[in-house]
């Protein structure tokens, strides 16, 4: 099928385009931009007039909640909710019932995500045994099953040692490790940021000093391995000026940071609203300001969604109760243009497509020639108010509820078809 | 930010947190609790029929004795049909969540719920979750608010030294962990009072309590100079473990409340405990029974503020 997408704002970061351009699609790839190719007859014309076409969105984290917790969301709901967001990749981190650390697992949740035809899966394999921290996982059966990455999602790993030897045997294979900076000991029963808010509401907290001692270990021992390090939802000033330096002395190091921090703190909690209680904890004002300057310098490198459906009943407990998490597919592209602010809506749509794209070691994330046709049309004028009957997830569950965000997906094209529309 | 617990009017809707409740509100429940105070001693009017044909619901998802009966005592002398829910944990085992048990106390047409909950935050959960004629009162949640209890205690303050705007009060103990200071700071805040003191280890204040309008000392002896008020914080054993402290024997020894330290004090000093008071742990004997204590009376004046809570509330409509 031979798609003419006309008269839009394309924007593609890698190849320093940001101009009215018309995009020819052919057989599933980039034709060509500009002029059509010689020969080439539409099928489909799509009118991109006042929309902007950019490269598929592509996220680095996105649970899906298959296999196991098929209650909070399946896996169609969220393959809808994410090409509805203009995501046409994503990665899945290993934290399912059971985790992803047995490739026949791996395989089944490629294989059912597949079968959808709608974004593309990337599972992120457990890096020890049902990530408790203790024995590795078979980590090259796993990346031959599929998995693009190796990750402990949200479980400690107390064990340096441990640690180490991961992070050697994954050198090995030059496998990328990514890690959430967390100390369990100085986060245990923590919920909130220790900081003024959880000092009035009365929450257990968890200190900057978490996430600082947990990176410093994880720096110094990348340093030491040379495995490729990828630090996921760094959430403090500090945090970000240590990735800062570690980039600065060569290491081969990436960081990404979820949505809901680069716009929100631990003010936004107000009165214990437990769609704030997120994992990294929303941190102070301050820290999220230095995640927005970590951003415009590239000390961060990408923004996710971090998305987790959480039902209404895990919700509606008390705040330390209640499950921790928000669901983002959707929000994941207005999130993005709304921190284009402070920077530019180029340098903003390179964070959710191609430098999560490099992260991933994908050739996506681009619009050349010849690559294949995932591409996303949005209106970036139009506001929408986020509330449940607005998301396709089945979460319904973000601290950004009744709130009116800025730009909505009208086309998301995987493989050069239509997979949503609106 | 809304406050929760007002009406669009401004009037009280539920008593959650000392938290942001206006000066006037405030006083309000006071002025009104000492017009029910010799009632509350059993003197002359042991009822007032200002609740009457009204549902009371205690609902205790954590162990109580004081604040549980003190509840119950003056909204029987209000003329209220009192109902006790001791739920421990039980029910929540039972896989009943907590909005569950309220809505089934809502279908018995409960008019007030009084709710102490381990949790914070529990009170505002159940009182968004409510229809609006129900009103909710915090009987403490967590480490964040019990309103009730500091408001008997500005009430006994009040009884005693008449005026806040010249005071120094000291606050020590386990601020950390402690719902009732943090609803004293408030509550002192806006009713003005000029100095409040904090005075605990390290280890038991919470990060950026200054912030709170606190000056921080960690020398008690320094802390309780020339103060008028001392308000002793509950320590709980469990403390013990984790790193919080090494022993009640240390702790008592540098934070214990003793006639040597009170000394410092001003002279007509009184000394406050929310009780149940651990002996020989953070109070002296010779203290918590001598001629300077309130303690008793913070109990007594209890059931007025109770009374005084319970019908201003029955009165928003």
């Amino acid at each position: 099928m031979n798609i003419h997408i006309k008269n839009g704002r394309l924007i593609d970061p890698k190849n320093g385009i940001d101009a009215q351009q018309d995009l020819f699609i052919a057989a599933g790839k980039i034709a060509s931009i500009g002029n059509a190719p010689a020969g080439f007859v539409a099928d489909k014309i799509i009118d991109a007039n006042g929309l902007v076409v950019t490269p598929g969105l592509i996220d680095l984290a996105a649970r899906l909640r298959e296999p196991g917790y098929e209650y909070r969301a399946t896996l169609e709901s969220e393959m809808n909710a994410a090409v509805a967001g203009g995501i046409t990749s994503l990665a899945c981190p290993p934290d399912t019932d059971p985790p992803l650390d047995e490739p026949g697992l791996v395989e089944m949740l490629k294989h059912r995500a597949k079968s959808l035809n709608q974004a593309r899966v990337y599972p992120v394999g457990a890096l020890t045994q049902g990530l408790k921290g203790a024995e590795l996982t078979e980590m090259a059966e796993l990346a031959d099953a599929g998995c693009v990455a190796f990750s402990q999602a949200d479980a400690a790993l107390t064990d340096t040692r441990v640690l180490l030897r991961a992070m050697q045997y994954a050198a090995t294979f030059n496998f990328s490790v990514w890690l959430r900076p967390q100390d369990s000991f100085l986060a245990r029963d923590g919920v909130a940021h220790d900081g003024e808010v959880a000092t009035r509401l009365g929450l257990p907290a968890i200190p900057v000093s978490a996430e600082i001692i947990a990176l410093a270990t994880m720096l110094q021992l990348a340093r030491e391995t040379g495995v490729r390090l990828h630090v996921c939802r760094i959430s403090s000033e500090l945090g970000v000026a240590l990735i800062r330096a570690a980039k600065q002395q060569g290491l081969p190091l990436t960081c990404d940071v979820s949505a809901n921090h680069v716009h929100l703190s631990e003010r936004d909690i107000g009165f214990f609203d437990s769609n704030c209680h997120l994992t990294p904890p929303l941190r102070s004002l301050r820290d999220r300001d230095a995640l927005s300057a970590g951003l415009c310098d590239g000390t961060i490198d990408a923004i996710c969604s971090d998305h987790t459906p959480v039902d209404e009943d895990a919700k509606q407990l008390p705040f330390a109760e209640a499950e921790s998490g928000a669901t983002g597919l959707e929000l994941l592209l207005p999130l993005a243009l709304k921190w284009a602010g402070k920077s530019s809506l180029s340098d903003a749509l390179a964070k959710v497509t191609l430098q999560p794209a490099n992260i991933l070691g994908l050739n996506a994330g681009h619009l050349s020639a010849g690559s294949a046709a995932d591409v996303c049309v949005f209106d970036p004028d139009v506001y929408w108010k986020v509330e449940a009957s607005a998301l396709k997830s089945q979460g319904k569950n973000t601290p950004f509820l009744g709130l009116e965000l800025q730009g909505k997906v009208r086309y998301t094209l995987v493989d050069g078809l239509v997979v949503y529309q609106s | 930010m809304n406050n929760p617990q007002l009406n669009k009017n401004g009037e009280l809707q539920h008593l959650l947190t000392t938290e942001g409740l206006p000066a006037p509100i405030l006083r309000a429940i006071l002025d009104r609790a000492a017009s029910f105070v010799s009632t509350a001693e059993g003197n002359e009017i042991k009822k007032v029929p200002l609740l009457h044909g009204k549902a009371v619901f205690n609902i205790f998802f954590e162990n109580s004795t004081r604040t549980r009966t003190t509840f119950e005592i003056a909204a029987k002398r209000l003329s209220a049909d009192v109902v006790n829910l001791n739920i421990g944990s039980s029910s929540t085992s039972k896989g009943e969540t907590l909005l569950d048990t309220v809505d089934n106390l809502c279908a018995m047409h409960a008019d007030m719920f009084v709710v102490r909950h381990s949790q914070s935050g529990a009170a505002h959960l159940i009182a968004r979750h409510v229809a609006p004629e129900i009103h909710v009162i915090n009987a403490g949640d967590g480490r964040h608010a019990h309103p009730t209890q500091a408001l008997l205690d500005m009430f006994t303050i009040r009884h005693y030294k008449k005026e806040f705007h010249n005071l120094r009060v000291a606050i020590v103990g386990d601020v950390l962990h402690s719902r009732v200071a943090r609803s004293q700071i408030y509550a002192l805040s806006t009713l003005a009072v000029p100095e409040i003191r904090v005075i605990a280890p390290k280890t038991l204040l919470p990060t950026l309590v200054e912030q709170m309008g606190v000056q921080v000392y960690h020398d008690m002896e320094e802390g309780l100079r020339d103060v008028d008020v001392v308000m002793m914080l509950r320590l709980q054993n469990e403390r013990m473990q984790g790193g919080l402290l090494p022993s009640a024997q240390e702790y008592f020894k540098y934070y214990g409340l003793t006639q040597d330290k009170l000394a410092l004090a001003k002279p007509d000093a009184i000394v406050m405990h929310p009780g149940p008071m651990n002996r020989g742990v953070e109070i002296d004997s010779s203290v918590a029974d001598g001629s300077h204590s309130v303690i008793l009376p913070q109990v007594t004046f209890g059931i007025a503020v109770r009374m005084a809570v319970m019908s201003l509330l029955a009165g928003t409509k």
